[in-house]
């Protein structure tokens, strides 16, 4: 195997056992990407210098003793999140000449334990999209298939550890934007409970919905992640108090007396692509075995997208007015202020965010606040219940993470609904703010890979990586 | 919800985006797509139902009123990132006039 091809617990003993350097693997991962960036497209920014200088400082720490557990490993960040002294563009031309001041906490803790950064990933501009082709930096095309996309918003981070052009990556999730591409690309993609890992530094997006995350290729790795990422923090009041478990040393203590929930209302959408649908159900066969499986229903799921599409854009539209050419970034050529913000924004968004922030600033003005954006709040409250009730009798759901497996480039880009009702399973998971991770479930015979979701209640994060880690 | 151009274009004026006229008819069109899927949200019965504004539970997360300084480093970065400057100031446009580019 390729030292690039390792996953993080092989890279933590290996580089403890001195049987390779950090710098060994840093070369291996800067050897495929450059090797596959033309094409795959998974990096907006590649920092070869700094991260061999970062791989010599974690040889360095590791030799006096002072391993932790990601220390000298090769990691990629999702251009969307703030990386101190590093490119950040989030996949938008409005910051294509910005360098991050400081780090977003959780990458702060990864990096201090001396992780080596070795680039910026692709990204839907700003975490806007479902593909990964409303970058303003080219799409990403998936690794198994490099006519279909990627996935996204996240898809250069899931192509990039997809393709082992690195160990493992970071990933941002709203409505879907880490599980999403996690399937469409095989790998392991987390989004825990809203709350549970701090977003200072995460590019914003809807503040109430937005959750930074792991991107890796086992769930062993993703619990190690979770175990350094998480926690609260003082420079994000949305986070919650409560302790992080030790996520990897729980792993297998797994309750034998599980009782899993298959909702029926994920199994039968229209155009469901059926070869997916068996992959998935044949996993479920598997779970019944051991478990107790039992047919679950949740009516409020159809709700969850027009939900999604009135709060995000809403508190997308305000989020996204810090970007006006002022401060930072690109600022346009104009003759008057407001040229400065119009045309800085024209020049510097694509489509995807234009739309988002036009529906947004529709449903919050004056006379459509009530009718739009309380009204789907108060449906959300609905949505949450809906998840509650059902885990009085259930642990665990599990279902399909897309309808259907990685569509072709093009294909979906002029229309607009059929790409939002492509995540029509994670966006309900997302309004509720509870945990959903996606796991690598199978191929279809073409071989596109296709994701199993997992979903657990508010905080219970453990149970959820139990599982997949079973499965 | 049928959006016309001419509703894009307000709405673009308080979204401060500079459209094109053929921008703005298609936009229309996305827009009213989109808003017409929401509608569906209208046979849900919310009679009672609280809103969500966030999902915690977490109420009146404070910390004491202390300023802290940042540290120099950080300063001049944060300036080097100012698109037009003049010295450590920014520099901007007329906030009341038009002016000469």
């Amino acid at each position: 195997m390729n030292l690039n091809e390792i996953t993080i617990k092989q890279a933590h003993d290996g580089l403890k056992a001195g049987a390779f350097t950090s710098v060994d693997l840093t070369e291996a991962c800067l050897k495929q990407i450059k090797k596959r960036n033309k094409k795959i497209n998974a990096f907006i920014s590649i920092f070869e210098t700094e991260a061999l200088e970062e791989a010599k400082m974690a040889d360095d720490m590791i030799k006096s003793g002072r391993q932790q557990a990601l220390t000298g490993i090769p990691f990629a960040v999702k251009d969307a999140i703030n990386t101190l002294d590093r490119r950040s563009t989030a996949g938008g031309k409005i910051l294509d000449n910005y360098t991050s001041p400081y780090d977003a906490t959780v990458i702060k803790n990864i990096r201090e334990q001396g992780a080596v950064l070795i680039g910026k990933t692709n990204c839907d501009a700003f975490g806007h999209g479902a593909s990964n082709e409303q970058s303003m930096y080219g799409p990403v095309l998936n690794p198994h298939n490099e006519k279909k996309v990627a996935g996204g918003s996240s898809g250069g981070s899931a192509a990039a550890v997809a393709d082992h052009q690195c160990i493992f990556a970071i990933g941002e999730d709203t409505g879907g934007s880490i599980r999403q591409p996690a399937s469409f690309c095989g790998v392991v993609g987390f989004r825990p409970s809203y709350g549970r890992n701090s977003r200072h530094g995460i590019m914003p997006m809807a503040s109430s919905l937005d959750v930074v995350g792991p991107m890796t290729k086992t769930v062993e790795d993703t619990a190690v992640l979770m175990e350094v990422m998480a926690g609260q923090d003082d420079l994000d009041a949305t986070t919650v108090g409560d302790k992080v478990p030790e996520y990897s040393k729980k792993l297998d203590s797994v309750n034998s007396k599980l009782k899993i929930g298959i909702p029926k209302e994920y199994f039968n959408v229209e155009g469901m692509d059926e070869e997916a649908k068996q992959i998935v159900e044949n996993k479920i066969a598997e779970l019944k075995k051991d478990y107790e499986v039992v047919e679950v229903s949740l009516p409020m799921t159809k709700y969850a997208i027009p939900v999604y599409y009135i709060v995000v854009p809403s508190e997308d539209s305000s989020n996204m007015g810090r970007l006006d050419g002022i401060r930072y970034g690109v600022r346009a050529k104009a003759k008057n202020l407001y040229d400065v913000y119009a045309k800085s924004r024209a020049q510097g968004f694509p489509e995807e965010v234009k739309r988002r922030i036009m529906i947004g600033t529709y449903a919050l003005s004056a006379g459509y606040y009530d009718a739009y954006y309380k009204k789907a709040q108060k449906v959300r409250t609905l949505i949450i219940q809906d998840f509650e009730k059902v885990f009085e009798t259930v642990d665990l759901l599990v279902t399909p993470t897309t309808p259907s497996p990685a569509f072709g480039l093009g294909e979906k880009k002029d229309d607009i609904l059929a790409m939002y009702l492509a995540d029509v399973f994670v966006s309900p998971a997302a309004v509720a703010g509870i945990p959903a991770i996606s796991i690598p479930a199978g191929k279809t015979k073409s071989g596109l890979p296709v994701g199993l979701q997992i979903i657990g209640a508010r905080l219970e994060e453990e149970k959820v990586l139990q599982l997949a880690n079973q499965l | 919800m049928k959006l016309t151009p001419e509703q894009i274009e307000a709405i673009a004026q308080l979204a401060r985006l500079d459209l094109t006229d053929k921008e703005k008819k298609m936009y229309a069109e996305q827009l009213s797509v989109v808003l017409d899927y929401i509608e569906m949200l209208d046979e849900v019965d919310t009679t009672g139902i609280e809103e969500t504004c966030q999902v915690t539970g977490l109420e009146d997360v404070v910390r004491e009123d202390v300023a802290h300084e940042c540290d120099e480093e950080t300063r001049q970065k944060l300036i080097a990132q100012f698109p037009d400057k003049m010295g450590n100031l920014l520099k901007v446009k007329a906030v009341f006039t038009d002016s000469e580019e």
